[in-house]
């Protein structure tokens, strides 16, 4: 049982009161998140305030009444600063919640506070923001992953029940697996966008991080659904997924194997020690294992690239200094207005990829980058859904590294781009994919696997993920804050 | 000193064609549920989407979408099936994503045409494209203070651009076709269609030819044309400077260029060198824009008749010129008016006429007065009828008009207080004419040893006796039986 359910369960039967939980959880919100740097907003007097009144009421029915659930700065929390970890957002606060967010306090949510991440999400080891790197709970020297590193970390650090991330290109599945939690990206279209800063529009998605499958199941029935604000939200009917949890057992679930993500060499040799274990348990559970085949998800990475930046070059034209966040004090026309602003304010990783979308859109090269990666990007999204025809999910591991050093790679950007080969392509396509734990290196430091399933089946990878956890009892790794 | 335009045409053949945005009189605007309206204070109508607020997401207004379509189908467009919408990239204050949401490669109409009655003849300009697009915010100046700010309550107004051919030869042609266009949107109710306020908008392309060649010349832009008197100005302008850089050996340099009307000249804004570019991409916070066959034929069932097959349809029922027929049409409200009062006195020719040159002579703004204007098309068939059952003369009647504008009363009330019924009873006129007769036997004489030009004099003597109340044909016709002329 994660820490969601069993909270709640506390609640509900009157075991702990939300007055007395929530003073030493603020307490040891207060102490600890100096150590790892991953809320960059704690609303402590929020919390208090909150738990106050919840303990004058009955208790609720609402799923998620009175748990703590902490959102990533990107997603608007109404009168609350939002930065994308950018100094260029410096002083913004949205008139208006995201929609998820809206969801989250119908169901009864409190808000802990908002997570570091790379600024405007563009990263892969929560380095690249403007308020100090997030540090790996399990390990300080070791980054927490990125983009969602503050959310995946203070799920580790238990310091909420569950947090929302985004995921464009991994941003949810990687920091989950280097901090040995549980995240989910969900279908395009599954969640709204509406309310969240953009980095690249069609691959953008919100999802749950939380301790197991049935935790992210409880956030993901609230977050999910049709909202009219936008409009690559998708009418397809939300499952109620806590209920599907026990549908999927891993007996005669057939299982894919993609052959391009499983190569040894591609892998640290813990990393395939333990997904060699986790395929022999599959099987000892009754699994039908499989091989597919991804060719083209090899361009993964380069079309990622291309469709992400340019996109993100688009989406990031807005933070010009003139309505809102950090404006230049020195300029000598308008132009240089939005220069120095843009020059100011923009951290390097997001000035490259400006810099590298900017150029893929300008004429004479929109057909040679741009179109050709949309065009290799639907070969990609074909043969996964063509694999998803054969099995009933695939797996692969998360990323071929456990959590690296901080500072490793942050003098080589492709390194630090490599570390998403596994989870772009499933952005690309457009499916879901949940990250979850199978392990631990010889260090300690946690090791991801991932389900992947044909859109709108969340249901499912849930599920099978359920039947894992149950199976292969993954202890928790120890913390070191 | 730039030559006359005659000159210029002697030579060379002008070849133009227009850019022409239109403003969509929805309620909300294209992308955002903000209200659509004009001069309201700064900002006073905006949403996060306008204003371009981080993780504001576009929404696309359906009733937009319908206007679009509609004007589409009355321009004889093909209207695609699927569409595109595109990110348009520059950096301005007034545009505050950073990008305006238009379409590019994939616009929802292409084709179609604009006709017309023009100089009596029906033309037809052709159209390449029609697409959608939202409109940007407006910076304002404040140079006395040194700042400028801005207001973005037009931002994310839903624009159509409607692209002509470059089928149009001259100034006038071009004025013809735009006030042609101007009406269509009228018609269908879905642009107020004022230059002047910027609801609508056009831009101009122009270059020369020499006469006989089919290839074009090299052309030019011109930008902030606000009247129609503008576009006819700017135009003849660029022709004049076009003929006096190619007739002193020159090569005209492809351009935007600014409409200045208070110094009666273009200006360079920026050559093709230093056009921008705009870095399209497909927007992908919006789904491709699907028209059904469905929508597309309710949307056909509801088109209103159009001005030109009102026009052609008056030449045809109501045996008009062409002339009259592109008058009468200048508006729905003028060719609702006209037909109603045609329908209801069955005199064509005489409510054409006398609406023609009676009526719109005391109207100063057809569009804006008609609609409120007294007399209604009731009031007039009422008066109209009087004078075709000859209870009053012509003249009488347009004194009549002329009253109840004035005192907004109807032509019976006005007849009764000032006894102006029309005298064509045969005893009382005969009195008349005997009476007028015995009383100038000098004129009779004369007129009976053949200066026929006195009839009038005894015409003229019997109505002032009358009044002018004299049934004009009965007086004439006792007249002559009884000088037996």
């Amino acid at each position: 049982m994660g820490r969601l359910v069993e909270l709640r369960k506390k609640f509900q039967k009157k075991e702990i009161g939300y007055k007395e939980y929530y003073r030493t959880f603020v307490d040891r919100l207060e102490k600890i998140n100096p150590k790892i740097n991953a809320y960059l907003e704690l609303f402590s007097s929020d919390v208090l305030a909150a738990a106050e009144k919840l303990d004058s009421r009955s208790s609720a029915s609402n799923s998620l009444e009175g748990l703590p659930i902490a959102i990533k700065d990107v997603i608007s929390i109404r009168d609350k600063e939002l930065n994308a970890s950018s100094k260029i957002l410096k002083g913004y606060r949205p008139a208006r919640s995201a929609s998820v967010v809206e969801k989250l306090e119908k169901a009864g949510a409190i808000f802990s506070g908002r997570t570091n991440c790379d600024e405007f999400t563009m990263g892969s080891s929560n380095e690249n923001t403007s308020f100090g790197s997030v540090k790996n709970p399990l390990r300080l020297d070791r980054t927490a992953g990125g983009s969602s590193g503050g959310s995946a970390a203070v799920v580790a650090a238990e310091l909420c029940v569950g947090a929302l991330g985004t995921d464009t290109g991994g941003s949810i599945r990687l920091p989950a697996s280097f901090c040995g939690i549980t995240g989910l990206k969900a279908t395009y279209g599954r969640v709204s966008r509406s309310g969240v800063i953009a980095f690249a529009s069609s691959l953008d998605q919100v999802g749950p991080m939380a301790d197991d499958a049935e935790d992210c199941a409880e956030i993901l029935k609230v977050i999910s659904g049709r909202d009219s604000r936008d409009a690559t939200s998708m009418q397809v009917a939300v499952q109620d997924y806590p209920a599907l949890l026990e549908k999927t057992p891993l007996k005669g679930l057939r299982i894919g194997l993609p052959k391009e993500f499983m190569k040894p060499e591609g892998l640290e040799p813990d990393v395939q020690a333990r997904v060699a274990e986790t395929l022999d348990l599959f099987k000892r559970e009754g699994a039908i294992l499989k091989e597919v085949s991804l060719p083209h998800s090899e361009y993964g990475i380069a079309v990622y690239y291309l469709v992400a930046t340019a996109e993100a070059s688009s989406n990031l034209s807005r933070y010009d200094g003139i309505r809102y966040g950090h404006r230049a004090k020195e300029f000598s026309s308008l132009k240089d207005l939005m220069m120095q602003t843009r020059s100011e304010g923009f951290g390097s990783e997001v000035k490259r990829r400006i810099m590298l979308g900017t150029f893929s859109l300008s004429a004479g090269y929109f057909d040679a980058y741009y179109s050709k990666a949309q065009f290799v990007r639907s070969k990609i999204q074909n043969e996964f859904l063509a694999a998803l025809k054969e099995v009933d999910v695939i797996f692969c591991p998360t990323s071929p590294s456990v959590a690296f050093k901080l500072g490793e790679k942050t003098d080589d950007p492709l390194q630090m781009y490599l570390s998403d080969i596994f989870t772009v392509s499933i952005n690309l396509a457009g499916i879901p994919a949940i990250a979850f734990p199978i392990g631990f290196d010889r260090s300690g430091l946690p090791i991801g696997g991932q389900f992947i399933a044909g859109p709108f089946e969340e249901g499912k990878l849930l599920a099978a993920t359920h039947a894992f956890e149950k199976a292969a009892r993954i202890p928790k790794g120890k913390l070191e804050c | 000193m730039l030559k006359e335009l005659e000159i210029v045409e002697k030579k060379y053949e002008l070849v133009i064609g227009l850019e022409v945005h239109a403003q969509l009189k929805t309620h909300s605007k294209l992308m955002s549920p903000s209200k659509n309206v004009y001069g309201q204070g700064p900002n006073t109508a905006v949403a996060s989407v306008c204003t371009g607020m981080p993780g504001a997401l576009p929404t696309l207004n359906k009733k937009a979408v319908e206007m679009a379509i509609t004007t589409a189908l009355a321009l004889r467009c093909d209207v695609r099936p699927l569409s595109v919408f595109s990110r348009k990239h520059y950096f301005y204050p007034d545009l505050p994503k950073g990008y305006q949401i238009s379409q590019y490669d994939r616009p929802y109409a292409e084709n179609g045409r604009v006709e017309f009655f023009w100089n009596n003849e029906k033309c037809s300009i052709g159209l390449i494209r029609i697409h959608l697009e939202e409109d940007a915010g407006k910076n304002l100046h404040f140079d006395e203070r040194g700042i400028s700010l801005v207001d973005l309550n037009r931002s994310s107004v839903p624009l159509i651009e409607i692209v002509s051919l470059p089928d149009m030869r001259g100034p006038e042609e071009a004025g013809a076709y735009l006030r042609s266009l101007r009406r269509v949107l009228r018609y269908l109710d879905v642009c107020d269609g004022n230059l002047e306020e910027g609801n609508l908008r056009c831009d101009a392309n122009i270059s020369l030819r020499i006469r006989g060649v089919t290839t074009y010349g090299t052309r030019v832009e011109l930008k902030n044309i606000n009247s129609f008197r503008n576009l006819e100005k700017a135009l003849v302008y660029e022709a004049q400077r076009q003929f006096q850089i190619l007739e002193e050996g020159g090569k005209i340099s492809q351009e935007t260029r600014l409409w200045d009307a208070s110094l009666n000249k273009s200006l360079s804004m920026r050559s093709k060198e230093e056009a921008a570019d705009y870095r399209y991409m497909p927007e992908p916070d919006l789904l491709p824009l699907q028209i059904q066959d469905s929508e597309l034929k309710e949307l056909a069932s509801k088109l209103p008749e159009l001005p030109i097959s009102r026009a052609e349809r008056f030449i045809k029922d109501y045996e008009r010129s062409a002339y009259d027929a592109d008058v009468l049409t200048s508006s729905k409200d003028l060719a609702d008016y006209f037909e109603q009062v045609t329908k209801t006195i069955k005199d064509p020719a005489l409510a054409s006429n006398f609406i023609q040159s009676a009526v719109l002579a005391l109207i100063q703004d057809i569009e804006n007065d008609l609609p409120k204007f007294y007399p209604n098309a009731d009031a007039l068939s009422d008066l109209l009828s009087r004078v075709k059952n000859s209870q009053i003369s012509l003249g009488m009647a347009k004194e009549i008009l002329e009253i109840m504008v004035k005192e907004k009363s109807s032509a019976e009330v006005i007849i009764q207080a000032r006894g102006l019924s029309q005298v064509s009873d045969d005893g009382a006129l005969q009195a008349i004419v005997d009476r007028v007769i015995a009383a100038n036997p000098k004129q009779l004489a004369e007129l009976r040893s053949g200066k026929d030009k006195l009839f009038g004099f005894f015409m003229g003597q019997c109505q002032k006796e009358l009044q002018g109340k004299g049934n004009p044909g009965r007086l004439k016709e006792l007249l002559e039986k009884t000088l037996k002329v």
